[in-house]
């Protein structure tokens, strides 16, 4: 067929071929000459000042509740209320006597299990406290040590990482504990003697505002809501849901992740400054 | 050199643009062994850049519209010089060809009904080109890419063709090539080849094109003997941009002007009413009022002279420019933002806002833009025959920009996109056809492959040569100043003596370093294409003696109907590697066709 | 009719100024970084000065790239260590003062100094199952509103620079998950996918068995790299991990599916069938 003297024919490669030889500079050198070290040490700064504030918020068991001082403010670390202490607060129905430890424990779970699955702290926290990256194009701890410890990277493949998967269910119960800290904040505008409202009720709403706009703008949400159609034409009232509301909500899903974390410190410390007689609630009427 | 590397194919297909992919996918799907070689990585061919749309008579936003006014909208932007099969073949297949993309996952903007949206160009009657935003190009590449990976189309990637094999009777039966990658060769051999490898861009300076477009398939098919035609028509597009010096000649969407834009000189005056030309006067609006009024109401009112062909707008910016009314860095203003809220421009051309954002630190939605003409696209190209896209060589096939007669003398905006597909397609079907019939027999000389190896490796045993880039420059000015986009007898005389003098200067170019990637290397062979092509280009321009679409002179300012309006020019190279020149008389239009021009219908 | 100003024709105060660029300079085989010094001119990006260094100083400095306007995708790098395109960065914006490196990126391997090998991603492609539509309406036509593709949209504005595939430390960081992990675009192209109107695959299951959707553990480098600006994480990876959920390990979507006899999650092995990559394994 041919008077070519011709190599056998040499396709192009089939298949992935892992474990080239890459070259190229270092592995271990980061070329970043920015400051890209600050984002993951200010987000590990942030995130660990808090977790030290909730260790001592809920095992402090004592002055979460304000109605010592005729206020009818429920720590949201303590809420819904667990203890007969609450008087006021509408939780009689809730004796938890048989309990020994802090109430807060079995409370927190919830919200925790909502924050540590959530999309936006799995970010931070991949980053910040795994190093898995620490930043863009930098390299993964131990990565570049052959036999480091990660060298072998699963990510949300196995167990435990595999339970992220279940965060729609912590939504669920997100979606009841925002509902709890509203019943609060609207629970926070009764005084003894009839409706009103002081620093710590703003508080309150505050608090509430903020986590529904962190559960609303949840990935899970914005895909149960309507994100998870194929076609939204067919279903225009879920659409509009998706695109104007929980969408919008969405790309500001970092932003309320911090202000209703911080937030919800500032509520249980107000809190426990009212209680405690360490300072007065101004009433404005 | 004793071995090379070797593969054997039904139909080889050069170039992965639009129409190489387009033909892939027809000659796999007839069941052919297929592959396409390109220069570059797949899905970067520059069909990326076209923007505004592909161009069909789908009827979907003007129920009037059909393929008998947009083949007449094509011939008269051509100024009848076009092939009329195949702009009759084009007007009536490209919806087809267009609609079968959605098959393959194309996400076209959408009319309310759900149907494909259309949206207006410069010379295009009717709203008729369909599009995404102001990525078209990127959107159809993509589309045939895709379909071409699942149909497992075989890809050689960054392999650059330098000659095409040919046997004793002259039919072609294979192609040499080089990696990218390490300069090593390779023969392919095929029964039958289809030249889809784009334009000719890089022979001027100020242009659109990547470093791709440097006439690699014209030249291929003018050494095989093919015949080349109506080289001289090069498209000017009139809005490229013209700052920063580093994004000289980036293109800027016609798009920017259908939806509302206004072009202006540096006395803010809206120049484009003082240059409405006769053949086109009935259908443009002449005063200001009338050409706003008609972005709302196209039934009732003219469209303004800023969408007028190409050519014409083109012209009229030189020749502002050149007045002495042109903008601080040499072009004039296209002005979307004193016409179109900010929201409204970011939807409808996101790419050119980003586009402007980031290359030039300009925000369109608050200035406007520079622009000026950046050479864009050739009309002339290999000669095909309309039905087949065959050219004059057995089993060479032509097709998309590489190929000629399509467009005549000046290309409308969106008919690229929508020929890339009519004749891709075409091409990959009768290439197929070609290779079922003929059982070619691919004796290649061993000798004459190792003499083309030691052409192409020449410029590593030069020393102290000419840089390839020096020489690059040095044509590409030539170019620019003695054959852009106004043309004057003696310029083009002095180019013709030029010219030779560049090619010997090829025979000293010298490389450094070795073969791997080497883009010095790469570039001294596209040398060869672009300086074979670029004579083309002179000799046609200086034979045809009047102006007309993308050839414009100044010693002949008016068209000639009598004689040139009837002829192409047509290019081969003789046995002497000398190139030569005929005129011959334009393919007579059917009667039933020729209606569709009288009385202004 | 040379209307073209020249580059040093604006501001001469300009042309004193220098610029070092450090480039990487070599192949599989090893390579150093090399200075070189140019002029700076104003107006320039990244690529322009690679482009003099290559026409004045080093004529066979491997660099691809294409189009220079961001469209292409093809002049991939790092700059200052931040994985770039050279033709969208603008000098303007970068110290000046310190040498400026300019790396190849470093998943994939290197052919010749700015030049990697991006085959990985080109066999990634063959294993995507590709649309496979629900048959034409009654006139031959396609309806689809435009809100259902807004979506898809988005992602086809992807230019393919793999930047994302590069950043991502799943690969970047870990060779080995190359066998079973896609990257951001391939994901992002399956997300596109599953929410085309049109489509009838379901490819969940295999988004998570064999494109490795788990692996990312939605770090967000992709989508801050992406030239385009798409939003890779938020709109198609996250969507997708849902999706994903939704098919595997949801009980409430299973028992749902069960009870209103809903068809079942395709498997992997049912859709890798219709794959390129299956049918060029057969062969």
């Amino acid at each position: 067929m041919t008077t070519l003297n011709t190599e056998p024919d040499a396709p192009v490669p089939v298949g992935i071929e892992a474990n080239k030889v890459r070259g190229g500079p270092p592995r271990s050198e980061v070329l970043r000459k920015d400051k890209w070290w600050i984002q993951p040490l200010a987000i590990f700064t942030g995130l660990f000042a808090f977790i030290v504030y909730a260790t001592w918020a809920a095992l402090r068991n004592g002055h979460f509740y304000a109605g010592n001082v005729g206020r009818d403010y429920l720590s949201p670390f303590y809420s819904p209320c667990l203890t007969n202490s609450c008087t006021n607060n509408g939780y009689a129905w809730s004796d938890w006597s048989w309990w020994r430890l802090s109430p807060a424990i079995p409370i927190l779970i919830f919200p925790l299990s909502f924050r540590l699955s959530c999309y936006y702290y799995r970010k931070s926290y991949y980053r910040s406290f795994w190093l898995s990256p620490p930043s863009c194009a930098v390299p993964d701890a131990g990565s570049t040590k052959a036999g480091g410890p990660r060298s072998k990277y699963s990510g949300e493949t196995k167990f435990p990482l595999i339970l992220q998967n279940i965060h729609r269910y912590t939504w669920y119960f997100a979606v009841i504990f925002a509902g709890i800290l509203t019943f609060d904040a609207i629970a926070a505008f009764r005084f003894p003697n009839g409706i009103g409202m002081g620093l710590g009720t703003l508080i309150f709403v505050v608090n509430a505002c903020l986590i529904w706009a962190y559960t609303l703008g949840c990935h899970s949400c914005r895909h149960l809501c309507g994100g998870g159609l194929r076609k939204f034409s067919a279903s225009p009232s879920r659409h509009f849901v998706w695109k104007n509301f929980v969408s919008k909500l969405n790309e500001h899903h970092q932003l309320f992740a911090w202000l209703s974390l911080f937030w919800i410190a500032f509520a249980d410390f107000y809190t426990w400054l009212v209680s405690t007689g360490a300072i007065h609630d101004p009433r404005f009427f | 050199m004793d071995t090379i590397e070797t593969h054997y194919f039904d139909v080889l297909i050069i170039g992965a643009g639009g129409a190489g992919l387009r033909a892939a996918v027809e000659a796999n799907a007839m069941g052919a062994k297929t592959a396409i070689v390109c220069k570059s990585l797949l899905g970067k061919a520059h069909t990326v850049m076209a923007e505004g749309g592909v161009a069909a008579a789908l009827g979907n936003v003007w129920p009037e519209d059909n393929w008998k006014v947009h083949f007449r909208d094509t011939m008269r932007g051509g100024k009848m010089l076009n092939n009329w099969r195949m702009a009759q073949l084009h007007a009536q297949e490209a919806p087809d060809r267009v609609m079968e993309l959605e098959d393959w996952g194309a996400l076209f903007d959408r009319t309310s009904d759900g149907r494909i949206l259309q949206r207006d160009f410069g010379g295009h009657r009717y709203a008729r080109l369909a599009h995404v935003g102001d990525r078209t190009g990127l959107e159809l590449l993509r589309t045939l890419q895709h379909r071409s990976v699942d149909q497992s189309v075989e890809v050689f990637m960054e392999c650059k063709i330098f000659r095409l094999l040919q046997d004793d009777n002259g039919n072609v039966n294979g192609a040499l090539g080089l990696w990218r990658e390490n300069g090593k060769f390779v023969a392919f051999g095929a029964k039958s080849i289809v030249i889809c490898s784009g334009g000719i861009g890089k022979i001027w300076k100020i242009t659109s094109n990547s470093w791709e477009s440097t006439a690699d398939g014209q030249a291929l098919a003018l050494w095989t003997g093919a015949d080349l035609i109506d080289m001289e028509f090069v498209q000017f597009h009139p809005t490229g941009m013209v700052w920063p010096p580093s994004a000289r000649g980036i293109l800027v969407t016609e798009g920017v002007r259908g939806d509302g834009g206004i072009l202006k000189n540096k006395n803010q005056e809206r120049f484009m009413f003082n240059y409405i030309p006769p053949f086109y006067a009935k259908e443009t609006a002449d005063t200001i009022e009338e050409g706003d009024q008609w972005y709302d109401n196209k039934k009732d009112f003219r469209r303004p002279p800023e969408l007028l062909p190409r050519d014409e707008v083109a012209r009229a910016i030189n020749a502002e420019i050149k007045a002495g009314r042109g903008s601080p860095h040499g072009g004039v203003y296209l002005d979307i933002c004193s016409r179109r809220s900010p929201e409204y421009i970011q939807r409808r051309l996101p790419s050119m806002y980003h586009q402007f954002k980031e290359l030039a630190d300009v925000d369109i939605t608050k200035e406007p833009m520079e622009i000026g003409p950046t050479c864009h696209y050739v009309m002339g190209g290999i000669r095909v025959d309309a039905e087949t896209t065959a050219t004059s060589v057995p089993g060479l096939f032509a097709a998309g920009e590489a190929a000629g007669g399509m467009h005549g003398s000046n290309r409308l905006g969106g008919n690229s996109l929508s020929d890339l597909l009519v004749f891709g397609k075409r091409a990959g079907e009768y290439a197929v056809r070609y290779a079922t019939d003929h059982s070619s027999d691919s004796k290649v000389s061993m000798s004459l492959i190792n003499d083309h190896i030691k052409t192409a490796l020449a410029p590593f045993e030069r020393e102290n040569g000419i840089s390839p880039y020096e020489l690059h420059h040095e044509l590409q000015d030539t170019m620019q100043s003695l054959a852009g986009i106004i043309r004057t007898e003696s310029e083009l005389a002095e180019a013709t003596e030029k010219l030779p003098v560049l090619k010997e200067k090829l025979q000293k170019v010298a490389v450094e370093g070795n073969r791997q990637f080497n883009p010095g290397w790469h570039m001294a062979l596209d040398l060869e294409s672009m300086l074979d092509i670029a004579a083309c280009n002179v000799i046609s321009a200086l034979e045809r003696k009047e102006s007309r679409g993308g050839h414009t002179r100044n010693d002949y300012p008016q068209s000639d109907p009598d004689h040139f309006g009837k002829v192409n020019m047509v290019t081969n190279m003789g046995n002497d590697g000398a190139i030569g020149l005929r005129q011959e008389p334009l393919p007579e239009m059917p009667d039933e066709l020729k209606v569709l021009f009288e009385e202004g219908k | 009719m040379s209307d073209t100003p020249t580059q040093t024709s604006t501001g001469d105060t300009n042309s004193q100024k220098k610029v070092t660029l450090k480039i990487w300079r070599g192949d599989a085989g090893g390579g150093q970084f090399v200075d070189y010094t140019l002029d700076y001119l104003d107006g320039e990006v990244v690529l322009d000065v690679v482009h003099r260094v290559q026409s004045e100083q080093a004529p066979d400095l491997g660099v691809r790239w294409n189009c220079k306007a961001g469209k292409c995708g093809s002049c991939s790098s790092e700059i200052n260590g931040k994985p770039s395109l050279m033709c969208m960065t603008r000098m303007s914006t970068l110290d000046i003062e310190k040498p400026i490196t300019v790396s190849p990126m470093r998943t994939f391997p290197i052919i010749k100094d700015l030049v990697t090998d991006v085959s990985f991603n080109f066999e990634v492609a063959k294993k995507i199952p590709a649309l496979r539509p629900k048959p034409r309406e009654k006139d031959g036509t396609y309806r689809m509103a435009q809100i259902d593709i807004a979506r898809g949209q988005e992602f086809r504005k992807c230019i393919e620079c793999f930047l994302c595939q590069n950043v991502c430390h799943v690969i970047r960081d870990h060779e080995d998950n190359k066998a079973h992990f896609a990257g951001p675009r391939f994901l992002m192209r399956i997300a596109e996918l599953e929410m085309h109107p049109l489509d009838t695959l379901d490819r969940r299951h295999y988004a998570f068995d064999v494109m490795g959707v788990g692996y990312c553990n939605i770090t967000k480098c992709c989508t801050e790299v992406c030239p385009e600006h798409i939003h890779i994480t938020d709109n198609a990876i996250i969507p997708l991990k849902e999706r994903v959920v939704d098919a595997r390990f949801d009980p409430v979507a299973w028992l749902g599916r069960t009870i209103m006899r809903k068809p079942k999650p395709m498997s992997s092995e049912e859709v890798a069938k219709v794959t390129p990559a299956a049918r060029q394994n057969q062969t």
